[in-house]
């Protein structure tokens, strides 16, 4: 067995700011603190999956309306937003926020703003002016004689039935990739969690490691 | 084919991959032990699959 101050398993370079870096971008606390292998891999996969629940909760379809085709248009990234208004408290936004700075900035600056900007990307859905309790949560289907509305105006109601499943899965997808960087910026804190990979370090070979020391000193 | 079970199959690579990173360094020792996670979730869902399905023909 080595000795853990000879040869420690993983050097971590100011865990602190390492964690901070790998809440702002999954990965990048990994690269700060030199490795780059781990940073690429929870970059891909967290970021992968992020972008891929926005893609899911974005897009567009043709509805019938008045006798003819009509394209309405959803807009970007809806299953991301912020909102605790009076019925629509969104709770995922607490876990898509552990991505970081691709959810946080956008969310909080189109929950500020009267008109979204950038096709709705990220922004929160306008609440029906209707009683909830005549009408029905604000999640029902709109009346099919509606016309299709701008996706700054699109609401939940409309995203629903133009994304079906769609925009659940996104919030899934989303909601996951926040929740897998917590995982890895305990990793850039504190290393991996104890379990095999310290026995595996331990077990190189004699010769091998005495070779890799004598590299290393040169 | 349109199956909304194909969307867990992304879901599952990612999770195990994280999963697996977050406990070893080695890429190796991280690509066996994600390959582990996966099938265990996999067996996971389909043995809650196939209990959802039992449930269902009961009841219908």
């Amino acid at each position: 067995m080595a000795d853990n101050n000879e040869s420690p398993a993983t050097e971590l370079k100011d865990p602190l700011v390492a964690g901070v870096l790998a809440w702002l971008i999954p990965g990048l606390g990994h690269f700060y603190q030199g490795r780059a292998a781990k940073g690429a891999l929870f970059m891909i996969c967290i970021l992968g999956t992020f972008a891929y629940g926005l893609y899911l909760s974005s897009g567009s379809k043709y509805v019938r309306w008045n006798g003819k085709e009509v394209l309405a248009d959803v807009g970007w990234g809806r299953a991301v937003y912020f909102s605790f208004r009076p019925n629509d408290w969104r709770l995922p936004w607490l876990c898509q926020i552990g991505v970081g700075f691709p959810t946080v900035p956008m969310t909080l600056l189109q929950a500020e703003l009267k008109e979204p900007i950038l096709h709705g990307f990220m922004a929160p859905p306008p609440l029906p002016d209707v009683d909830p309790l005549k009408n029905g949560p604000p999640g029902v289907a709109p009346p099919p004689d509606e016309k299709p509305p701008a996706p700054a105006e699109m609401s939940l109601a409309w995203i629903n039935r133009l994304l079906p499943h769609y925009f659940e899965l996104g919030t899934v997808y989303t909601m996951i990739a926040g929740l897998l960087n917590v995982l890895a910026i305990y990793d850039a804190c504190c290393g991996p969690v104890a379990g095999e990979s310290g026995k595996k370090e331990d077990d190189m070979p004699e010769g091998k490691r005495s070779a890799a020391m004598e590299e290393a000193k040169s | 084919m349109n199956c909304m079970f194909w969307y867990a199959f992304p879901l599952i690579v990612s999770v195990s991959l994280v999963y697996a990173g977050t406990r070893h360094e080695d890429v190796g020792e991280i690509l066996k032990h994600a390959l582990r996670v996966a099938i265990s979730i996999t067996g996971f869902m389909l043995l809650v699959f196939a209990i959802l399905c039992l449930i269902s023909m009961q009841v219908s």
